[in-house]
């Protein structure tokens, strides 16, 4: 019955998961700011927004970095193929927001 | 560390499982060739799963403020509620981390349950956004109400769908866990439902800015 308790190949992670932790406090963080700053109406507006916006980007970089593995490879040596095709993916989302905004913001027709 | 995979290329699992390992240098999840396939395979799922939300974020975006004279976001939102389901599902995000941590460590056990703390934190967390959507809907605030509604329950509710999947899906692997322990392939499917839930993370991350907190500013 191997591999029921040890894997063949336990490998290379340090005996206390870090990385998890800080990545788990830095969400936390950029959590609690953006509710705080809405919360208590300490800035106006587009100010606001764009505070709170760009906590939820760093959110992103978080979970990509710290917890998915994002840039790490096969083992084999070869590039991490899923940064670009996951890069292209957010250049998608990105346009797909701002167009429609941008668009629309010409008609006030819709309803 | 180093056993039975660096010396054979067939190596048995349980009641007489065969797992081929390609690669027993790599970490575990891309030893067979097939697991670094549909590792990057999953990658360009969730790029593709996240132009669907990005077409829902923008329809959504355009349509907030057509409320129809309807219930807005501000009247609708409960601050406590949305911060607790934010903070149900990091720290799901989180302990779906540690499984793939002790994963990597060989830890069958903590890997198990790691995973039913996830799986029980996400519950945890459809049980909330349910409540509330009911909640929502006994208040007149229903998806035919407004534009705006139709935007928030089609968006917010594909994100529940892909959560509750997650959670069967994980319930699925917990079994095989159970079944089978670490293997090249059990490990390569904590890995994915983990990048997965990783994923719905980000995105409600999203949800919780533009949606809720833009909601009640």
């Amino acid at each position: 019955m191997a591999g029921q308790h040890q894997t063949p190949t336990a490998h290379h992670e340090p005996s206390f998961p870090w990385q998890y932790v800080i990545g788990y406090v830095l969400s936390l963080v950029l959590t609690v700011i953006p509710l705080w700053l809405v919360l208590d109406h300490v800035l106006t507006p587009t100010p606001l927004t764009i505070g709170i916006l760009f906590c939820a980007v760093l959110q992103i970089f978080v979970q990509l970095f710290m917890f998915m593995h994002f840039t790490h490879g096969d083992g084999s040596g070869e590039p991490a193929y899923q940064t670009v095709v996951l890069s292209i993916g957010y250049f998608f989302t990105v346009v797909f927001a701002g167009a429609s905004i941008w668009i629309m913001s010409f008609s006030s027709q819709v309803q | 560390m180093t056993t039975l995979a660096h010396n054979n290329v067939e190596h048995h699992h349980g009641a007489g499982d065969h797992v081929h390992v390609d690669y027993p240098e790599r970490p575990i999840e891309y030893q067979t060739q097939d697991g670094a396939l549909k590792i990057l395979g999953f990658w360009v799922f969730l790029a593709t799963d996240l132009i669907l939300f990005a077409c829902l974020f923008a329809t959504f975006i355009v349509l907030r403020t057509h409320t129809d004279g309807g219930p807005t976001g501000k009247e609708l939102f409960d601050v406590p509620i949305f911060t607790a389901e934010t903070l149900i599902l990091l720290t799901s995000s989180f302990t779906g981390g540690l499984a793939t941590f002790e994963m990597h460590r060989g830890h069958r056990n903590r890997v198990i349950g790691w995973l039913i703390v996830t799986a029980l934190l996400g519950l945890a967390f459809v049980g909330l956004e349910v409540n509330e959507f009911v909640h929502m809907a006994l208040e007149g605030a229903t998806m035919q109400r407004s534009a705006f509604l139709s935007a928030f329950f089609t968006l917010v509710g594909t994100h529940g769908c892909h959560v509750s999947l997650g959670i069967l899906w994980m319930t699925g692997i917990i079994i095989q866990l159970f079944q089978r322990g670490i293997t090249p392939i059990t490990a390569r499917k904590v890995y994915i439902v983990n990048m997965y839930w990783h994923f719905l993370d980000v995105v409600w991350v999203f949800l919780f800015t533009i949606v809720y907190l833009m909601g009640v500013m």
